[in-house]
């Protein structure tokens, strides 16, 4: 039978674990979902709802949705940060959501719109994973 | 219909509250840091704006 000094005294194991890695790609996929398997509800809620909500209103105000085959920096970029709405994105590819270029003024607003909300995605899923993992304080 | 600062008004409170809730760890400071990066996004618009009004007239 170990004393609590012998507890303390022995070196602790890293424990290997699938979770933070499965915490950042469901954060990634559905907006705030990493918080919510982190049992975080109320952080998870507002992420999801702030993030769907410009992702809602880029559709709504005409953005233009990125394609990745585009030799243009200035649209692999922009696909680049769309794609990190994760599902969203690809639901709005397969459904044909938003516009395949600016055709209104404000399309260019729609258009940032739903590139920061995939950027705050990929920021809030980093987030979710630095809480799985210990190295921010909960 | 969506105006030009409504627009800027719902981006900075989306923005401030995602950054409010990743950047700080406490739920008071949450708050505290997700109220200024709101006020600083919608104040540096209305400074920006006046300042274009300022050079166009």
């Amino acid at each position: 039978m170990s004393t609590e000094a012998q507890k303390l005294s022995q070196p602790v194991t890293a424990q290997k674990s699938s979770l933070p890695w499965l915490v950042l790609f469901a954060g990634w996929i559905v907006p705030g979902a990493g918080h919510f398997l982190l049992g975080k509800w109320v952080r998870g809620s507002l992420i999801f709802l702030s993030i769907l909500a410009m992702f809602l209103l880029g559709l709504g105000l005409q953005g233009k949705i990125y394609v990745p085959n585009t030799a243009d920096i200035l649209d692999i970029l922009g696909f680049l940060g769309q794609l990190g709405m994760g599902m969203g994105y690809f639901l709005a590819r397969l459904f044909g959501w938003g516009a395949s270029s600016v055709l209104i003024t404000l399309g260019d607003y729609g258009t940032k719109f739903l590139t920061v909300a995939g950027l705050l995605n990929i920021i809030a899923a980093v987030d979710a994973h630095s809480l799985a993992n210990g190295r921010k304080a909960s | 219909m969506l105006t030009h600062f409504s627009a800027v008004l719902l981006f900075a409170l989306c923005v401030s509250v995602v950054f409010g809730i990743t950047q700080r760890s406490e739920p008071k400071m949450m708050v505290r840091f997700g109220a200024f990066t709101f006020a600083c996004l919608v104040g540096a618009v209305i400074v920006v704006s006046w300042l274009m009004y300022a050079i166009k007239h």
